[in-house]
């Protein structure tokens, strides 16, 4: 008993936080659960920037000055199709993932 | 301590376990572009409760911590009593709760902490349902809605949790939805800047719990306020303003036909709803007239 209480005094636990502490910034691969991904038509596209604002997982870029105007990053791209539903020229088409073989 | 493994646009990194076209990853987007670093959130467990992390792995680049269901506003006002105490005057609190955490389980705290005068912003994301545990029916579920506690359609209205925070006269109450991030951000920003508790009430449309196309999420939330059962207004130092009032209402079916969870509804019960959403209407706007 005498021991486990010198223990205590004389080597004091440091502790910084108390409880579980989530301390890593990281990102889940969801692009792995997509079903359907978007095709953007460029030529028709007039880069007004809908689907970038209404993008939930925030993965589309408008690139005003690249002919390649709308890049969009499908490692996580969910493929929920907002972007194609809200599309004010409808130039946004959901492909299915298999059919390209 | 913070260890960033990953690169994104804003605070909050591209990889969120939310569902598919969840409307709430989209509002938390948004929110946080709009307070910035310089916040601490609260997060009860629900949907939103994916943000705080899963064991060591985190979601969110600002710190917080996950309280219980019951008692965001009044962690929130710790915080803020202990920052006060520090001097610490420019960091946002943030309450960030879903509609089971606010007009059901969390409304004594968060009553508490609008009486109080604490200086925090709570943001309640309404997606009608306890929807993390499997869609039970909430105090916020509209009329004749199907959950899995209310498979016949919900028999009573949906709690105004807007008329108990104007009830209590506090500085800045408003609500949102998700579809008008021009309107949203600016409400949040009013919120961030006011001197005493703000809430925002935000309409979160859930494609899991009310049933439809991932696709739809801002059609749904865009069709609710045409439609009515959503109306858009602010509440700023005793004053009303209606910021979007649609010149004629569309009938509710519009709304209606997109949503898994009203399906089944024979045209006597869809009538009902259309006098009972015209009705309730009027009666905001006509409070709300009153208050201006």
């Amino acid at each position: 008993m005498q021991e486990q209480q010198e223990k205590l005094t004389n080597k004091p636990r440091r502790c910084r936080v108390l409880g579980p502490v989530a301390y890593e910034y990281t990102a889940a691969n969801t692009g792995s659960w997509r079903l359907e991904r978007p095709d953007v038509d460029f030529s028709a596209c007039i880069k007004c920037g809908t689907c970038e604002k209404y993008c939930p997982t925030n993965v589309i870029t408008i690139k005003k000055d690249q002919k390649k105007c709308v890049e969009i990053d499908f490692n996580y791209c969910k493929g929920c199709g907002i972007c194609a539903n809200e599309c004010p020229k409808k130039c946004i088409k959901m492909v299915p993932e298999r059919s390209e073989g | 301590m913070h260890d960033i493994k990953h690169n994104s646009k804003g605070l909050i990194p591209h990889g969120m376990s939310a569902c598919a076209g969840c409307g709430l990853e989209l509002l938390i987007r948004k929110v946080m572009d709009v307070l910035g670093r310089d916040t601490i959130i609260i997060i009860p467990p629900g949907c939103a409760a994916s943000f705080s992390g899963f064991g060591k792995e985190t979601a969110i680049k600002v710190p917080g911590f996950q309280g219980n269901l019951e008692n965001t506003a009044a962690s929130a006002a710790g915080v803020r009593a202990a920052l006060n105490a520090k001097g610490n005057t420019h960091t946002t609190v943030l309450g960030f709760a879903g509609d089971g955490g606010t007009v059901d389980i969390g409304l004594q705290s968060l009553s508490g902490a609008l009486e109080r005068r604490d200086r925090i912003v709570y943001i309640c994301y309404d997606n009608e349902a306890y929807m993390n545990t499997g869609i039970q029916a909430s105090s916020s579920t509209p009329y004749l809605a199907k959950t899995t506690t209310t498979p016949a359609g919900k028999p009573t209205a949906r709690k105004n949790l807007m008329q108990i925070a104007i009830a209590h006269d506090i500085p800045y109450a408003a609500t949102a939805s998700i579809y008008n991030i021009a309107d949203l951000q600016r409400k949040v920003k009013k919120a961030k800047d006011t001197d005493g508790p703000s809430l925002i009430h935000v309409h979160t449309p859930c494609p899991t719990g009310w049933r439809y196309d991932p696709s739809k999420t801002i059609e749904v939330a865009r069709t609710a306020v045409q439609t009515g059962c959503w109306l858009l207004y602010e509440y700023q130092n005793g004053k009303a303003t209606i910021n979007y009032r649609p010149k004629e209402l569309l009938p509710v079916e519009n709304y209606i036909k997109l949503q898994g969870r009203f399906k089944g509804l024979t045209d006597e019960q869809i009538q009902e709803m259309q006098k009972y959403v015209i009705e309730d209407f009027n009666k905001c706007i006509k409070r709300l007239e009153s208050v201006a």
